[in-house]
């Protein structure tokens, strides 16, 4: 629905206005609440400059993005802080924070991880099976540092996102990309094609009924399971048997791959979140909860693996917001549609190698400068991202 | 085809009503930019199965676009003027198939990062229009009723927390026949204001007995229909190229008789076309019963403007986790009535936002109730803000507070 009704009151703040007023009262909210230190109040210069010394080993990045945004309200506002309760407590006053981070793409998840991943506001149909038009940064990082293709990972739940680990550049091509595994397409090569009573666990997302893409051959999932995560199909099934929720199964399928591949440069998009749009408000604050508790738990794994340890960078971050609730154009939490500035604006958190610690930075960002940030961080050259290296981490 | 290019002919499908507005309007429909009239012809080819009100607000809008000079029509869309389109544009059908338009148009807006731009033009119109020609104040002040909880023994959840700081929060509600009395208050007024479609009842679950006045919407009495539909969308979802647009084509082709809303009780035409909405236009409300509620009060309000909406959540079906699903035990529908309080607690704030966008909205007054309970919150012209009352009441006399 594109056409606003006159009818419809326009009390709403104008969008420059709410964003910024989003930004101020997470920063508000985040120095009383973790004690976090205004990043302009410090000196401008980046944490290697303060005296921090160089890690030695061999730098790695993990990423995690939110696929469906959560509002402040249920997170960084006083009402939702009993929802986020790791990252609030444990991440923040490890992380510099990012209070405004806008997102000037299209609000779809799959189109909008892409921009995430190319550093452009990629222009895809989001419920098609595209590869993005910009390369990723996966192909950046592997074609700059010459590393195979063991070292770079997504693990994207949807089927739709199987495409998203490289572009169609010509500059980069085939093969230069990162390995995408889907857990949903292991989980239905592991029970050769389900059963319809979980049917809806496979579903690509909650925005349609329809699936994105069909799920690939079994014998490669099979195989992925196999060969790389070193699981039999028993074992996986066994472990699936056990999590509440498909990023439950992501969250397994990371430490996995992280003890047996190790790689330097790991993407992980969450999902769960996005049951938001069935529109029942307690399954969606259920999600924010796991996914809380899920980002503190891969933390701690980062943390407690000598091959991560102190030589890692973690990346968490909402795709996009959620609508306003009093914007007449949507229907408050449930969709992301109306391109309001409570959908566009949101956060980011960093943690780790080269980060300093418990500082909030409110000036506004866009969601395009995390791949020409982690390529300064890594070594690698972003050449056609739009976006810009945030000189706080760089 | 541009809009300078339209003829009463383009209009000859439309179905009668509707192509004599067109028709009537002709003059200025095609004085207007091609980003703007699709999104106008979509709401104008509904109109012989719109509300009174959706009618009135549609006649008013176009009186005010007929009555301007051509000099003012090109202030008015200045912005509109300035959304980029492309011959494609032109080439779809926007005048016989306005919302398959609309819906491209939108994905075309997003993927040229133009969204932005019109969400900024629509809402300067909205404005203008707004000013030019002021809603109807109501006939009477409106009452909206959200009763919620149902199923719930107790419940440790703090309730109302958005609702309470417009209102007064009151502990010691005597719940005695709580239903049936805001019901009757419901059928008071109905009688009090006889309209069409002006008072209305929605149950997420089984309706109660309600005062023939009210029109009447429940979950329970589309199950045939929501699973007729389910079944269809698993079918249509099969068929190969089939998409999210494709999809939702389908679904708005389908009428009142294939969900057998004809005959049997739910209603005439109108009410049926408005409850096959809800069902194909309307995310989970397939789904879970709470989402139902919500969506139907969202849309009675926006399109029917209702004077008197009781709307109560019924405990919607649980969520199973993915490790019960795999397992190899027995599926069984179970209700979840304490997620189910949360989703009507959400439901109750948004049903008030939406009765506070229509006019006269000070001199309104709403209720939400904890169904059995004796915890409720009441928002009136009259009532003190974020108070807290232990003042001792029924539910008739909390309404009749309410109201001032």
């Amino acid at each position: 629905m594109i056409r606003i009704s006159p009818k419809r009151n326009l009390a709403e703040l104008t969008g420059d206005r709410l964003a910024r007023q989003l930004s101020l009262t997470r920063r508000d909210f985040l120095r009383d609440a973790a004690g976090l230190a205004m990043g302009s109040t410090v000196l401008g210069t980046a944490p290697y400059l303060l005296g921090q010394a160089p890690v030695r080993k061999k730098r790695k990045v993990v990423v995690v993005t939110f696929g469906g945004g959560a509002r402040d309200q249920e997170t960084f506002a006083p009402e939702g802080q009993e929802n986020i309760p790791h990252l609030l407590s444990e991440l923040a006053p490890q992380s510099s924070f990012y209070t405004h981070m806008m997102n000037q793409g299209i609000l779809g998840h799959y189109v909008a991880t892409a921009s995430l991943a190319t550093g452009v506001y990629e222009t895809l149909n989001n419920f098609s099976v595209t590869p993005p038009e910009h390369p990723t940064v996966f192909e950046y990082f592997r074609k700059d540092l010459k590393r195979p293709a063991s070292n770079t990972w997504v693990v994207a739940p949807s089927n739709g996102f199987n495409r998203i680990g490289e572009s169609n550049s010509r500059l980069y091509g085939p093969g230069m990309g990162a390995g995408v595994i889907l857990p949903k397409h292991l989980l239905k090569a592991a029970t050769a094609g389900g059963g319809s009573d979980y049917g809806h666990l496979l579903r690509d997302n909650y925005e349609t009924l329809v699936d994105a893409a069909p799920a690939g051959g079994s014998e490669v999932e099979l195989e992925q399971l196999d060969r790389i995560l070193k699981l039999s199909v028993d074992d996986f099934m066994a472990h699936a048997r056990t999590v509440s929720s498909p990023d439950e199964l992501s969250m397994y399928i990371v430490k996995r791959l992280m003890k047996e591949e190790s790689p330097d440069l790991l993407w992980v998009t969450m999902h769960d979140i996005d049951v938001a749009h069935s529109g029942a408000y307690s399954l969606y604050v259920d999600a924010i909860r796991r996914t809380d508790r899920l980002c503190a738990d891969l933390w701690r794994t980062i943390q407690s693996d000598p091959g991560y340890a102190g030589n890692t960078t973690l990346f968490v971050l909402p795709d996009f917001g959620r609508d306003s609730d009093t914007d007449a154009g949507g229907n408050g939490f449930q969709h992301h549609r109306t391109g309001g500035a409570a959908s566009r604006t949101t956060w980011m958190m960093a943690l780790g190698a080269g980060v300093r610690e418990g500082t909030v930075y409110d000036r506004p960002v866009q969601s395009i400068d995390l791949v020409p940030t982690i390529g300064a961080i890594m070594g690698f050259s972003a050449k056609l991202s739009q976006g810009r290296p945030l000189s706080e981490l760089t | 085809m541009l809009p300078a290019d339209l003829t009463a002919e383009e209009f000859a499908k439309y179905p009668p009503q509707a192509r004599k507005l067109a028709v009537a309007h002709l003059a200025v429909l095609r004085e207007l930019p091609l980003s703007f009239v699709p999104g106008l012809l979509r709401q104008l080819i509904e109109y012989d199965f719109m509300f009174p009100a959706e009618r009135a607000s549609l006649d008013k809008e176009l009186a005010v676009l007929s009555a301007l000079p051509v000099a003012e029509i090109g202030e008015w869309f200045h912005d509109f003027s300035q959304v980029r389109l492309t011959p494609a544009n032109e080439r779809l059908d926007w005048v016989g198939q306005p919302a398959q338009f609309t819906e491209q148009f939108s994905a075309y807006l997003w993927s040229t990062h133009q969204m932005d731009l019109f969400r900024s033009a629509a809402t300067g119109y909205s404005e203008r229009i707004r000013e030019a020609a002021p809603p109807d104040a109501p006939a009477t002040p409106r009452l909206g009723i959200a009763v919620i909880g149902q199923g719930v023994a107790s419940s440790d959840v703090k309730l109302f927390r958005k609702l309470r700081e417009h209102g007064t929060y009151f502990s010691q509600i005597d719940p005695d026949r709580g239903l049936e009395r805001l019901l009757a208050v419901a059928a008071e007024r109905a009688q009090a204001h006889p309209a069409a479609y002006a008072h209305w009842y929605v149950d997420g679950g089984k309706a109660a007995s309600y005062s023939p006045e009210l029109t009447c919407v429940s979950y329970e009495a589309l199950t045939p229909a929501r699973e007729w539909l389910l079944k269809d969308i698993e079918h249509e979802v099969q068929k190969p190229g089939m998409g999210p647009e494709e999809l939702h084509s389908h679904l708005a082709k389908i009428s009142p008789g294939e969900l057998g809303m004809t005959g049997n009780g739910l209603g005439d035409d109108l009410l049926g076309r408005f409850q096959i909405k809800l069902l194909t236009e309307g995310s989970g409300t397939q789904i879970f019963s709470t989402t139902f509620a919500q969506w139907t009060a969202r849309e009675v309000l926006r399109r029917a403007e209702a004077l008197t909406l009781l709307v109560r959540f019924a405990p919607r079906q649980r969520e199973r986790p993915m490790s019960e699903l795999l397992s190899a035990r027995a599926a069984s529908t179970e209700l979840d009535p304490a997620g189910s309080l949360i989703d009507a607690d959400m439901g109750a704030y948004y049903q008030w936002i939406n009765q506070q966008r229509l006019a006269e909205s000070k001199r309104s007054s709403f209720v939400a109730w904890f169904e059995g309970h004796n915890q409720a919150v009441a928002i009136g012209p009259s009532l003190p803000r974020g108070a807290e009352s232990s003042s001792r009441m029924d539910l008739t006399a909390l309404v009749r507070l309410a109201a001032g």
